[in-house]
């Protein structure tokens, strides 16, 4: 099985103006959520809330949304791909949350000695350990699955 | 009030692009690894290191370790509502910030609130 990624430009007109309305408003708002926790309760627990999955809950709806609207112009329900999707992007969520602990790791470590360098290596850590978990991810799904089919090939011979 | 302004704007604008690359890329299980991208922090980050200077945001950043750690948790469990409870990304999302909290403050509570 091929890994293959590619831009889709054609997905960004199927957004509509609020919806990005929305995930601005909800990104701004989170933003200043996290300066005000920080103000009040302190940094360290201000610092937990650089993580909150606040635009989480915008996108996937719209993630949703999208595919339950390209499978009803299709004559189809959707409600269930909809859902697919919504946890396909979750599933690439969960490892990207592995780069964000290594940009957490990398900028506490070089803030205090270069700000630019803290920005520019933490950003590198979470694109690199990012990319790299979901490559190793599609391959350990892709060996499991010719696993299985060898297994069935396998149990198909002796039956 | 200024400082709440230009954190709403900057915010908006970093996480809005991440957003956007999202929508772009496919595979949609790559294009999610932009939706657990650091886009507040770096908004965030930003911000505090010109306020409150390099040790301030070290100190957030080391906090953010526990926030991340969180985040994968609560993805997983967003993935089990949607796919074996079946419920839809809208409530399977906002009830698995729960789970997201739990998480957080339970590791900096574990690391005796130094984290």
């Amino acid at each position: 099985m091929t890994t293959s990624i590619r831009f889709s430009p054609s997905s960004l007109r199927e957004g509509r103006w609020h919806e990005y309305l929305i995930r601005f408003t909800l990104g701004g708002a989170a933003t200043v959520f996290t300066g005000f926790v920080s103000s009040r309760y302190g940094a360290s627990v201000g610092g937990l809330f650089l993580a909150l999955p606040a635009i989480f809950c915008a996108s996937a709806t719209l993630i949703e949304k999208h595919e339950i609207r390209r499978k009803q112009e299709a004559g189809l329900p959707g409600e269930r791909r909809g859902r697919e999707a919504a946890a396909l992007d979750a599933a690439g969520a969960a490892l990207g949350a592995f780069g964000m602990l290594a940009f957490a790791i990398m900028f506490s470590f070089l803030v205090e000695r270069s700000v630019t360098a803290a920005f520019a290596g933490a950003s590198l850590a979470w694109l690199a350990v990012s990319v790299a978990a979901w490559f190793m991810r599609r391959k350990m799904a892709s060996v499991a699955r010719r696993r299985t089919a060898e297994r069935t090939r396998l149990r198909d011979v002796a039956g | 009030m200024t400082e709440y302004v230009v954190r709403f704007l900057v915010g908006g604008v970093v996480v809005s692009a991440f957003a956007m690359l999202g929508d772009v890329l496919r595979p949609k299980s790559f294009a999610g690894l932009f939706a657990a991208a650091p886009s507040v922090a770096l908004a965030t980050l930003g911000i505090v290191v010109y306020q409150h200077g390099a040790s301030y945001a070290a100190q957030q950043s080391f906090s953010m370790m526990a926030g991340a750690i969180a985040l994968a948790i609560y993805c997983v469990v967003v993935c089990h509502l949607l796919v074996r409870a079946r419920l839809r990304a809208a409530p399977a999302s906002l009830l698995s910030l729960v789970a997201w909290l739990i998480a957080a403050f339970g590791l900096r509570a574990l690391a005796g609130g130094q984290t």
